[in-house]
């Protein structure tokens, strides 16, 4: 590989890695904090692009950020709804959500599966005339989606630290805790969905303006990618404090994206994308149980060989 | 401070399962009352606690808190104005966050997106030092890396931080060893006796029992049977507690985990 094709590889690592840290991120909040496996996400995801495409087609490129992220925050609300005050399991609660919002999707999208932006304004193409003239005028993208991750980092670092946070991360590690105290727990899930799920709507959003088009599978399977990156992140940087831990998301997030895309030069097809991600997340969850469990394998293992060199 | 009047509860209702954990209990607690309860197996001690948390509704009866009825109450509400500690050491915090984290929690203080100060940190760092564990100087260390009596101490520290008006001790020394629960029982006496708690214990050493606090109740099939303070109480001995109870209930005390001595 010559050093500008490995450049072009690490641009669009970059610029992908950064987009999709931010549905990392919202994982983080869900699933490492809260401790809710969310799995609505790749449909909060869709859901964030297709508002997202669908405002910004319509001129409005400023408000369609805000927009994706409120349709976050509402689909997150359900999910959240379902599993407090309905007693539906978390897990189904998202696939159940998930399933609906590919309807609720198609219908955003006016019946269509597909919205092209090539001709809209986006936040892309303004921060691009921003530049205009600029050095920077070729790393829009990085720039905007920079941008939005060190926000949601800022936020986020913000946030769990304050009493609310403190609450919401006690709900996932110490349930039991939480049910005998004065934290109410329906409240804090509710308020830690909505929030995970408006990044995960900004995160489709930006992933849609940033390939100018936004399509009814642009989030399948973002789940398990969005979990392989975060397993990597917390094996990178997973103790500390909550700003060290967000950076390792993010890190996570381009780490993956760099190893897909050079595998992509190495002529893998893209279709196996979502195989790669899929034994990521089975590797970096089976690995630390088979740790565990090796010394009594081993051990059964040369029980079983001494038995048999006795006979 | 507490009014329980003819609370009732039964488990399981019309299955082959029914249990009725507790009939008809009445009991009324004035404030700066220390009350150790000790009964029979399945007595109806921890549901007791359970009914007047709020882990579960009654099925009849009423309870009232410092004059509020909060017998309809979602346990989240009550816990503003009860403190409680289970058996279990790793039931009270949470083991990912910090010792300061866990604090700031408890101590409650300030709006929802407010954070730590350094007045708070102060605070915290104070009432750890009464602990003696010398877990003033490991507040960055996640909950997790602790012992079960440092867990335990540092549960009762955040049960009081704001101190309640209710204190529900739910046997929480027995799973210590006896140094640890030795240390863990001082430090609950010190802090019940500094802000004056009304404290509601569960205990299975008939000792302790009745050396602590003010008022011995005991408890036999969902009821009290026994509810003995005052003058009547101090020259007890536990073979006294121990005929009171058979006289009170109509037969012996069967706990296999009581200690006689």
């Amino acid at each position: 590989m010559d050093p500008t094709a490995l450049l072009a590889v690490g641009q669009t690592a970059l610029e992908l890695g950064l987009i999709c840290s931010l549905t990392v991120l919202a994982l983080f909040l869900s699933y490492s904090m809260l401790n809710v496996c969310d799995l609505s996400t790749d449909g909060c995801f869709t859901l964030g692009a297709a508002v997202g495409a669908v405002v910004a087609a319509a001129g409005y490129p400023l408000l369609s950020i805000p927009a994706a992220m409120g349709a976050g925050v509402c689909s997150g609300f359900v999910t959240a709804l379902l599993q407090t005050k309905l007693g539906i399991d978390s897990l189904l609660a998202g696939i159940i959500v998930n399933t609906g919002l590919y309807s609720v999707n198609i219908a955003v999208m006016s019946g269509s599966s597909l919205i092209n932006l090539n001709k809209a304004d986006t936040a892309f193409t303004m921060v691009r005339s921003l530049l205009r003239g600029t050095p920077l005028e070729n790393q829009y993208k990085t720039i905007v989606a920079a941008l939005a991750v060190i926000l949601t980092v800022a936020f986020l670092t913000f946030f769990l630290n304050t009493r609310l946070g403190l609450a919401i991360r006690a709900t996932g590690n110490n349930p039991d805790m939480v049910r005998s105290s004065s934290i109410n727990p329906v409240f804090t899930t509710i308020v830690g969905l909505c929030t995970a799920n408006a990044f995960t709507g900004l995160s489709g959003c930006l992933m849609a303006q940033s390939q100018k088009s936004a399509e009814i599978n642009i989030g399948s399977g973002m789940v398990t990618i969005a979990l392989a990156s975060l397993l990597i992140g917390s094996t990178l940087l997973g103790r500390g404090s909550i700003f060290t831990r967000a950076l390792g998301m993010v890190l996570g997030a381009f780490l993956f994206r760099l190893v897909y895309a050079i595998a992509l030069r190495m002529n893998m097809p893209a279709f196996m994308l979502k195989l790669v991600s899929s034994v990521i997340v089975a590797l970096a969850i089976a690995l630390p149980y088979l740790k565990q469990q090796w010394p009594i394998l081993s051990r059964r293992l040369s029980h079983g060989r001494a038995a048999k060199g006795g006979v | 401070m507490l009014d329980l009047s003819h609370i009732s509860k039964t488990f399981n209702p019309g299955t082959v399962n029914e249990k009725r954990a507790i009939t008809d209990l009445s009991l009324h607690l004035a404030p700066g009352d220390f009350v150790t309860i000790i009964g029979s197996n399945g007595a109806g001690k921890s549901t007791l606690f359970n009914a007047v948390a709020g882990s579960f509704l009654t099925d009849s009866g009423s309870i009232q808190l410092d004059g509020q009825d909060v017998t309809f109450q979602p346990e989240f509400r009550r816990a503003r104005h009860i403190g409680r500690l289970f058996q279990d050491p790793m039931r009270g915090s949470a083991p990912g966050m910090t010792i300061e984290e866990n604090l700031a929690l408890a101590a409650g203080s300030g709006g929802w997106l407010s954070h730590v100060s350094q007045q708070d940190k102060k605070r915290f760092r104070d009432r750890l030092a009464l602990l003696d564990m010398g877990l003033e100087d490991r507040m960055k260390q996640p909950v997790g890396l602790l012992s079960g009596g440092q867990r335990q101490a540092l549960t009762l520290l955040m049960a009081t931080m704001v101190p309640p008006k209710l204190l529900l001790l739910d046997e929480h020394t027995a799973a210590l060893d006896p140094g640890t629960a030795e240390k863990v029982l001082k430090i609950t006496r010190d802090v019940v006796a500094e802000y004056k708690i009304t404290t509601m214990m569960v205990t299975h050493n008939m000792h302790q029992a009745l050396e602590l606090g003010t008022r011995t109740l005991m408890m036999d099939s969902g009821n009290i049977v026994l509810d003995i303070s005052g003058k009547e109480r101090s020259g007890l001995t536990v073979n006294d507690l121990l005929q009171k109870f058979r006289a009170g209930a109509g037969k012996d005390l069967d706990n296999d985990r009581i200690l006689l001595s």
